[in-house]
C-alpha cells in the first residue's frame, strides 16, 4: 500500500499504520456493500441484501477494539461485522451467491455469515436473535477464564424484543462480560424508531445496572476510543456495557427498498451523506493530522475496488455445493 | 433390562444421578433454570446437585425462559456443555426462538463451523391438577424441526441412560420428563451407562398387537397389556425411547409380526406424535396391517382444571385395553 506518511508516526495515541489499517477496513466493506449492490441490480444475487454503507465506523470502531479470539455476534445487516472482525471477502461473496466455497457452505447466505477462525458466532436474521448466543458466550469466558469479550451487535429495531433485557439483566447479575451494541440507523425497517421505541433509549440498559453510554457512530475515532474503554472494563471483569452507536443506514431496508419517500426525505439522505460520512470525514482527519495524503487515499480505494472485484469474480466462478450436500449437516 | 441391575431408584433419582455424575465427569457441564440451586426445582429432581458442584455449575436464573435458553445456546456454542432446566413444558412456548430458529439452525446454517451441544430438560403430562397453562405435552412440535433430537424416557433405567446420551450429545437436547412419573421405581444400576438415541426398546414382547407407547404412556401400555392377557390377547409394548431419531424400523418389524398397531402417546392425537407413528408403520408394515392404525392422544381441549374432566383427557388402561381388545375383534 502506498501510503505516504510516516506510518509509525504516532497520533491521537494510534500510530499511523494503524489509522490507515482502520480507514482502509471501512473502504473495504463501502467496496464490498457497492459490490453486492452491484450483484443485485444485475440479477446475479438470489435472496436478500441488506447494506451496512454509512454504518461503517460503527464496526471498524468497535471491532479494531478486540481481539482476532473475542466474540460477535451479528445481524441481518451483518456484512460490515464479519468483515471488520476479519472475514475474507473473496468467501464472504461465495456464500453472499450460495456456493460452496462460501463461509457456511452457502447454506447460511447474506444473513448467517460465521466465522469461528474470527470469532463470529453467526449474524443472525432474527432481530435480537443473537442476544443470547452473545450472553451465552460471555458465561462462557467467565467460567472458563478465557479473557475473552463478546460483542453483541443489534439495531435499535432489537430494542422492541423483549429477551434482550432478559439477557441484559442476566449479563448485570452474572457481570458477564459482553457489550450490547445498538446500531441506531434511525429505522427500524421502513419506521423511524421514534415512531417505535418509547422513553430514553440509554435508560433500559442502565435499569439493569449495565453502564449504558452513547457515542457518534459516525466517527470511527470515538467509536474505537469507547470500545477500547467498554472492552477493558468488560476484560477485567467489571461487566457488561450497553453502547448506542448514533448511526445512518445510506441505502434501503434491503436492496430492492428504492423508493424511500414515504418514511424518510431525499433531502434528509443527502444531508447525512454530504456532512457525516464516516469515511469521507476520517479522510479529511487523516489528512490534516498528516497521517496520509489525498493521493494515498485515493490510491487505496483504488486497490480495495480492485480486490473487491477480484473476490467477486472468484464467487461467480466458484462451484453450488452437490446435491447431497442439502441433507448434510443437520446434526454435528 | 440388564440382569445386573437390582438397586432401584424413582425416575428423579435417576435423572439427579445422571447429572451428578455428567457433572463430575465433564467439568463443562453445567445446570441452569429457575429455582435448580437450593430449591432443586419444584419437583425436587435436582436437590443436592449445588451442594456438590457450586452456584456457578448449578445457576439459579430470573424468571427469563428465553434469556436463558438462548444464554444456553451460546455457552454450548463455546465451550459448555449445559444443561437448561425449564420447569414445565408448557414454558417451552417462552423459549421456542431459542431453540428452533437459534439452536437447531446453527450447525448447519453455519456449515458445520458452530455445535450446540445442549440439553433441555423439560416436564409434559397432565393429571397434576395443574390446569391448561401447566399439563400439556408438547413434545410433537420440536420432534417437528431438523435440527434437534427429542427423548421421553418412560423407566428410571431410561431416564438415566438416555440423559447421559444427551448430555455427551453434540447436538441440542430437548429431554421430556413425565411428572407423574417422578415417584416411579425401578432398576437402576451403579454403574456409567448410555443409552443410544433412535432405539426403541420392547417393553413387553407379544403377538397379537403392538402397542407403541411414548413416556408417560408406556405404562399404561404395560398395564393394558396386563388387562389384554388375561382375555387370552397378548400384546407388544414398544417405547421408541426417542421421537427424533426414530427407530422406524423396530415398529414397523413389531407391525408385521402382529399385524395389528395402537400408537398411544399424551401429546395431542391431532398434528402429532400419534400420526407420525401411524405413518410410520403404515408405510412399513401396510400388507401384513389387519386394520388402520390406532392412534390415542390427549383429548383435543385445553386441559381443564376440575379432576373428573381433566382424567377424561388422557389415555388410560382401561382405553387402551378396550381399543386393542377391539382391534383384536374380541370387543
Amino acid at each position: 500500500m502506498s501510503v505516504a506518511t510516516d506510518q509509525a508516526r504516532v497520533v491521537d495515541g494510534v500510530k499511523a499504520e494503524q489509522w490507515t489499517r482502520i480507514y482502509r477496513r471501512m473502504v473495504m466493506i463501502r467496496e464490498f456493500e457497492e459490490q453486492v449492490n452491484e450483484l443485485y441490480t444485475r440479477a446475479l444475487m438470489p435472496g436478500l441484501a441488506h447494506l451496512y454503507i454509512g454504518e461503517e465506523a460503527v464496526a471498524v470502531g468497535i471491532c479494531e477494539a478486540l481481539r482476532r479470539t473475542d466474540y460477535i455476534t451479528s445481524t441481518h445487516r451483518g456484512h460490515g461485522h464479519c468483515l471488520a472482525k476479519g472475514a475474507s471477502p473473496d468467501r464472504m461473496f461465495a456464500e453472499l451467491l450460495g456456493k460452496e466455497a462460501g463461509y457456511c457452505r452457502g447454506k447460511g447466505g447474506s444473513m448467517h455469515i460465521a466465522d469461528p477462525a474470527t470469532g463470529n458466532l453467526g449474524a443472525n436474521a432474527i432481530v435480537g436473535g443473537s442476544a443470547g448466543i452473545a450472553t451465552g458466550a460471555a458465561l462462557s469466558s467467565k467460567r472458563l477464564g478465557t479473557g475473552q469479550v463478546t460483542v453483541c451487535f443489534f439495531g435499535e429495531g432489537a430494542l422492541g424484543q423483549g429477551v434482550l433485557y432478559e439477557v441484559m439483566n442476566l449479563a448485570a447479575l452474572g457481570k458477564l462480560p459482553v457489550i450490547y451494541v445498538c446500531e441506531n440507523n434511525l429505522y427500524n425497517e421502513y419506521t423511524h424508531y421514534s415512531e417505535t421505541t418509547a422513553g430514553d433509549m440509554l435508560a433500559r440498559g442502565a435499569a439493569f445496572g449495565v453502564h449504558a453510554e452513547s457515542v457518534d457512530g459516525q466517527d470511527v475515532r470515538t467509536v474505537y476510543g469507547t470500545a477500547q474503554r467498554l472492552v477493558g472494563r468488560a476484560r477485567k471483569g467489571e461487566g457488561p456495557a450497553f453502547l448506542v452507536c448514533n448511526t445512518y443506514r445510506y441505502m434501503g431496508h434491503h436492496v430492492g427498498d428504492i423508493n424511500r419517500e414515504y418514511y424518510r426525505s431525499k433531502q434528509e439522505e443527502q444531508e447525512w451523506k454530504a456532512k457525516r460520512d464516516p469515511i469521507k470525514n476520517f479522510a479529511e482527519w487523516m489528512i490534516a493530522q498528516k497521517v496520509a495524503d489525498t493521493a494515498a487515499l485515493e490510491e487505496m480505494h483504488k486497490e480495495v475496488r480492485a480486490e473487491m472485484k477480484a473476490a467477486v469474480e472468484f464467487a461467480i466462478a466458484a462451484p453450488y455445493p452437490k446435491p447431497e450436500e442439502a441433507e448434510q449437516g443437520v446434526y454435528a | 433390562m440388564p440382569e445386573v441391575a437390582v438397586r432401584e431408584l424413582t425416575f428423579a433419582q435417576a435423572v439427579r444421578e445422571a447429572l451428578a455424575e455428567e457433572m463430575r465427569r465433564d467439568p463443562r457441564v453445567c445446570i441452569f433454570g429457575e429455582d435448580v440451586a437450593e430449591a432443586g426445582t419444584p419437583f425436587k429432581v435436582l436437590s443436592g446437585l449445588v451442594e456438590e458442584f457450586g452456584r456457578e455449575r448449578v445457576l439459579d436464573t430470573p424468571i427469563s425462559e428465553a434469556g436463558f435458553t438462548g444464554m444456553g445456546v451460546g455457552a454450548a456454542m463455546t465451550g459448555l456443555r449445559p444443561v437448561v432446566d425449564i420447569m414445565f413444558g408448557d414454558f417451552l412456548t417462552l423459549t421456542m426462538d431459542q431453540l428452533v430458529n437459534q439452536a437447531a439452525k446453527v450447525h448447519y446454517m453455519s456449515g458445520g463451523n458452530w455445535k450446540v451441544p445442549m440439553v433441555l430438560r423439560t416436564t409434559l403430562g397432565a393429571t397434576r391438577r395443574s390446569a391448561a397453562q401447566h399439563s400439556q405435552s408438547l413434545h410433537a412440535w420440536l420432534s417437528h424441526v431438523p435440527g434437534l433430537k427429542v427423548a421421553m424416557p418412560s423407566t428410571p433405567y431410561d431416564a438415566k441412560g438416555l440423559l447421559k446420551t444427551a448430555i455427551r450429545d453434540d447436538n441440542p437436547v430437548v429431554f421430556f420428563e413425565d411428572k407423574m412419573m417422578y415417584k416411579l421405581k425401578g432398576p437402576v444400576p451403579e454403574e456409567d451407562y448410555t443409552i443410544p438415541f433412535g432405539v426403541a426398546e420392547v417393553k413387553r414382547e407379544g403377538q397379537d398387537i403392538t402397542i407403541v407407547a411414548t413416556s408417560s404412556m408406556v405404562q399404561v401400555a404395560l398395564g393394558a397389556a396386563e388387562m389384554l392377557e388375561k382375555v387370552g390377547l397378548s400384546a407388544e409394548v414398544i417405547d421408541p425411547r426417542t421421537t427424533w431419531p426414530l427407530d422406524e424400523k423396530t415398529l414397523a418389524e413389531s407391525a408385521k409380526k402382529t399385524s395389528r398397531a395402537i400408537v398411544v402417546d399424551e401429546g395431542y392425537g391431532r398434528y402429532g406424535v400419534t400420526g407420525e407413528i401411524a405413518s410410520v408403520i403404515a408405510e412399513g408394515a401396510f400388507y401384513s396391517l389387519d386394520a388402520p392404525v390406532k392412534r390415542m392422544g390427549a383429548m383435543h381441549v385445553p386441559i381443564p382444571f376440575s379432576p373428573p374432566l381433566e382424567d377424561m383427557t388422557v389415555p388410560t388402561e382401561q382405553m387402551v385395553f378396550e381399543a386393542a381388545r377391539a382391534m383384536c375383534g374380541k370387543g
